[in-house]
């Protein structure tokens, strides 16, 4: 192994040689592995991979994403997931029945700039994602604020088991949805609520690397409402 | 009928390449045969039509009268445009020319500058004013591959056909007399170009060795053994090993080449 | 206008802008400059100075360009009008097809295309102002834009050229060299898979000056390959940092 744990790599640096697998964002190339793109490497158990600094979000099938409807199609809409596919939605998911050109107008259903929270049905590498939002929680959003994120940050917003979502939510009272894609919803009771959840996302954002995260989360957030409150009285 | 490669016709040719033969029973690095026939256009002030192999290309030359460059104001100009024609291949388009003509032209061009092949010293009217420019023209009209050799080597075959109306210069203005003189050139270069298919080098490849081969290299080498241009071409790579062994080849294959065509 | 420049090196050996024959030229490289694109990176190399930017990948407009099975590279190299001594016009010369070919051939084999079929990558060259070796200094800030971008990698792709300059085998041509030397050899190279993915010579060399010139050109790339790492660095370590 050449590396130092987190040591940020850039594409084409070898990583290790010999007996290792090559995890997400590297290759191997004649019994070396490398990294592929700019991110910090890391190795579990023989299995050296990097978390990259810079990624675009892949569909994946069963994936939450939030996505902004593009243009309403002939039986169906094109909706922006912030991937390099754009996804579709089928009329007939969203309309839980066969879909009838002359009596439905989907325009009044779904319109351009509508955002949705939904999941990847299908997807593979000779098609674009399908889209479905018939399930319960999904659908178009009305309410709450949007922020963006580096896609492979997404699991470490939601922390082990959950619980680095958990404190945010706990703490500010607000929903918060993660799309996979990186696109999040927050909605809270007080636009201020939505906002001190989006710090403390933004926050996890930047110092995703840094160890003792959770802590350092509810002690800010702590301290934040205890400001609020200072400032109300 | 497409002329896409199925991947079994792929495989079929890669895995006799590792083995060291070619489909057509060729070396590897041994060229298809060549036919040079000179003097096709009679409007033309010189012609060449190259077969190698199958792929066919004709050139004509015309020489008329024109300004120099700026900075070569004593010199002739020379300038070179490739035509990829539809009735070539069904994978040409009509239209203006794309990279892929660009390119050939370009890489024609430099062989035939860089070797000063053309003695464009010889070409100067008036210094800064009038000199002979030389058109060079390369017309595809069947690829089966390597066209960048087979353009070459028509290109100059036909500026060895070309001939020049004899003329003298009288208070700046040209004069033309009678006969014709051969267009005054000082080099033949030839290009070699190789293709790579695994890690196989691979000489004059033919249309189907195209579309499985990952790189090409091209080399113009002159009658002294020196090289006066290089292109590599296509989305693979080479080593520093293959790119030396390349120009190893292709001076060897040059001065075959040079032998067999008498230059 | 010009002076006529005799020699191009002079008796002590040294080249006309004071250099030794195998010293580059001052190098300057910045990663992500242009907030619009996916990916960007600057560069001023000598006096060329370029900016290179990546979109995607992306859906590719017109459609018949995608490519069933990988994602398409699609690569621009454009000077502006002011960027040479006498205004270029704007319009696309043989020269920038040429050379958005070939450089598009030189940053390919280092992207994961088979990753991603059927969308496609944007690589816009724009050469400011120019002074020798352009093509060489625009795939070192394009490979530089693409791993920006997040596009994964098989290596950066780096480029230097060498040439001969009078009887000298010299590294990294000015224009004046360029013009009026007597070779210029541009390589591009990935030094991790010990591959050249670029190389072009226009003028006359005897195959040992050739090998050496080569040789001398891949010298160049791996010293600036080491910049390259740096100015990734220094740009993803800021966004690493934190007050600790």
């Amino acid at each position: 192994m050449y590396f130092e744990k987190r040591q940020l790599v850039t594409p084409g640096d070898l990583l290790a040689e010999g007996d290792y697998v090559a995890g997400e964002n590297t290759y191997v190339e004649k019994n070396k592995v490398y990294a592929a793109r700019i991110g910090l490497a890391e190795c579990d158990n023989k299995k050296v991979s990097v978390v990259a600094l810079r990624s675009f979000y892949i569909p994946k099938v069963g994936d939450t994403v939030i996505g902004t409807v593009m243009e309403v199609g002939f039986n169906g809409w094109t909706v922006d997931i912030r991937s390099p596919y754009y996804a579709l939605l089928r009329a007939s998911d969203v309309l839980s029945r066969p879909f009838k050109p002359q009596n439905d107008e989907l325009s009044q259903v779904l319109d351009a700039g509508d955002l949705i929270v939904a999941k990847i049905a299908s997807y593979d590498r000779a098609h674009d994602p399908q889209l479905t939002v018939a399930e319960p929680g999904l659908g178009k959003i009305t309410r709450g604020q949007i922020m963006k994120v580096t896609p492979s940050k997404i699991p470490r917003i939601i922390g082990r088991k959950g619980s680095m979502i958990s404190v945010i939510k706990q703490e500010t009272g607000c929903q918060i949805i993660l799309g996979h894609n990186g696109v999040i919803l927050v909605t809270g009771k007080t636009p201020e609520d939505e906002e001190l959840a989006m710090a403390a996302i933004e926050k996890i954002e930047k110092e995703s690397h840094v160890s003792g995260l959770t802590d350092r989360i509810t002690q800010m957030l702590k301290e934040e409402k205890a400001k609020r409150e200072v400032k109300q009285q | 009928m497409s002329t896409l490669i199925t991947r079994v016709r792929q495989r079929q040719i890669a895995q006799h390449i590792e083995k060291g033969k070619r489909l057509d029973g060729r070396g590897l690095n041994e060229y298809r045969e060549i036919k040079i026939e000179q003097g096709l256009i009679e409007k033309a002030e010189g012609s060449a039509r190259v077969r190698l192999g199958k792929t066919e290309v004709l050139v004509g030359t015309k020489i008329e009268l024109g300004e120099p460059f700026p900075d070569t104001p004593n010199e002739g100009v020379q300038t070179v445009n490739a035509e990829l024609v539809p009735l070539a291949s069904s994978t040409f388009e009509p239209g203006p020319p794309d990279e892929d003509s660009i390119e050939l032209a370009r890489i024609v061009d430099r062989g035939i500058r860089e070797s000063k092949a053309i003695d464009t010293a010889k070409l100067c009217v008036e210094p800064g004013k009038k000199v002979f420019v030389v058109f060079i023209d390369v017309y595809v009209l069947n690829h089966d591959g390597n066209l960048i050799d087979a353009s070459a080597l028509a290109a100059v075959a036909a500026l060895k056909n070309t001939k020049m109306r004899n003329y003298e210069v009288e208070n700046g203005e040209v004069k033309f007399l009678t006969g014709y003189s051969p267009l005054p050139m000082r080099s033949s270069p030839i290009t070699v170009t190789l293709g790579k298919i695994g890690d196989a080098l691979i000489a004059d490849p033919w249309l189907e060795e195209e579309q499985v081969m990952d790189a090409r290299i091209s080399m113009a080498v002159n009658e002294n053994g020196n090289i006066c241009a290089i292109q590599k071409g296509g989305s693979g790579y080479f080593t520093p090993q293959q790119i030396l062994t390349a120009a190893k080849i292709a001076k060897e294959k040059a001065a075959e080449l040079r032998k067999t065509l008498g230059w | 206008m010009n002076e006529k420049i005799e020699k191009l090196i002079d008796k002590k050996g040294l080249r006309l802008d004071g250099r030794k024959p195998d010293e580059l030229r001052p190098i300057k490289l910045e990663v992500g400059v242009l907030p619009n694109a996916d990916g960007s990176a600057y560069i001023e190399h000598g006096k060329n100075k370029i900016l290179a930017a990546v979109f995607g990948p992306r859906e590719m407009h017109p459609k018949h360009l995608t490519l069933p099975d990988r994602m398409a590279i699609r690569c621009r190299y454009h000077m502006a009008p002011f960027s040479v001594q006498e205004r270029k016009s704007p319009a696309p010369s043989r020269r920038e097809i040429e050379l958005s070919k070939v450089i598009r051939e030189a940053l390919e084999p280092a992207v994961f295309v088979e990753y991603y079929p059927r969308v496609g990558i944007d690589v816009f060259i724009e050469v400011l102002q120019a002074d020798g070796g352009t093509r060489c200094a625009s795939i070192t800030a394009a490979s530089l834009a693409l791993a920006d971008a997040g596009i994964p990698m098989r290596d950066l792709v780096v480029a230097c050229a060498a040439g001969k300059a009078d009887d000298c085998v010299v590294l990294d041509l000015n224009d004046a060299e360029d013009k009026l030397g007597v070779a210029d050899v541009p390589v591009a190279y990935m030094p991790s898979l010990n591959a050249v993915t670029l190389l072009q010579m226009d003028g006359i060399l005897t195959q040992d000056e050739f090998e050496r010139a080569f040789n001398l050109a891949l010298e160049g790339c791996k010293k600036i390959y080491a910049m390259q790492k740096e100015a990734l660095r220094t740009k993803y370590l800021q966004v690493k940092e934190v007050e600790e």
